[in-house]
């Protein structure tokens, strides 16, 4: 009998994740990505030092890339002096919430252990939430056109990114339904 | 984004209050019915059935208000969901 594949729980309790190898390394290569991604710019060193110890980022804009643009929303729609005052204050934050996650599943895959704790399953399911947002986005996804992003041909470069969008959909929603209670 | 901001008949199960803010989470292709749900139990302590049917508004409508109180509460709130993946914003309620 092997060990029940993706995310389960054992008969104690306890949330385990059982990848193969090719599989664990493009988790561990994807939340690396990620990081980057999502990193927050290096502080300008001619910015306030005050604001900066806040985690105010004065320069902050909405990204050009859209899937960063979908990572990072505007919490305000008709409101651009709203939104940009919201991201100054809080975009900084986020990014480093975002990356924390990444890095807290890049470090577990990467030490060989399969015991996720519970206290650690929402920076999962916030990674793997991020990487379907990030993939989703650059694959254009709506709700009407995943099954002919599932039927393209092997040779079509957007082939191969929707089976990994779609294996991450199968680990994220295998988790969350260990999670509900 | 698939869904257009349409206006809803009745977009929120929050009780009507004084409370001046609202957060509004929209519908998204990406994020799972599941995840929703998730979200909503676990962040706002709502039940399973009020996560579920705040979760079908966002799906079936576009969009539902998941909560409401001070502008402070809001940015709380949106900057929470923003966390978990979910698009959200803020606005008074009119």
């Amino acid at each position: 009998m092997g060990a029940p594949y993706g995310f389960s729980r054992s008969r104690r309790g306890a949330i385990r994740l059982h990848l193969d190898e090719i599989e664990r390394a493009l988790l561990i290569s994807l939340a690396h990505q990620m990081m980057e991604f999502v990193a927050p710019a290096p502080a300008d060193p001619d910015a306030d030092p005050l604001a900066a110890l806040v985690g105010i980022d004065e320069v902050a804009q909405v990204p050009d890339d859209p899937a960063l643009a979908r990572l990072l929303p505007d919490a305000f729609l008709d409101d651009a002096e709203a939104a940009g005052e919201f991201r100054r204050f809080t975009e900084r934050s986020l990014r480093e919430t975002k990356v924390a996650h990444a890095t807290l599943v890049a470090a577990a895959l990467e030490s060989g252990e399969t015991a996720v704790p519970d206290d650690a399953a929402a920076a999962w399911l916030g990674f793997l939430n991020d990487a379907r947002l990030a993939l989703g986005t650059r694959l254009d996804i709506s709700e009407d056109n995943q099954a002919e992003l599932a039927g393209l041909p092997e040779d079509d470069p957007r082939a191969g990114m929707f089976h990994v969008y779609d294996w991450l959909t199968y680990l994220q929603d295998s988790l969350v339904n260990l999670l509900m209670p | 984004m698939s869904v257009a901001p349409a206006e809803v008949e009745s977009p929120t199960l929050v009780e009507a209050t004084d409370h001046p803010w609202i957060t509004i989470v929209w519908n998204d292709p990406v994020n799972l019915m599941s995840y929703v749900t998730y979200v909503f139990m676990t962040y706002f302590k709502y039940d399973r059935a009020k996560s579920e049917s705040l979760m079908l508004d966002v799906h079936e409508k576009g969009r539902a208000v998941v909560s409401s109180g001070s502008r402070e509460e809001m940015e709380r709130d949106v900057t929470a969901m923003h966390g978990y993946g979910l698009w959200a914003t803020m606005q008074k309620d009119d």
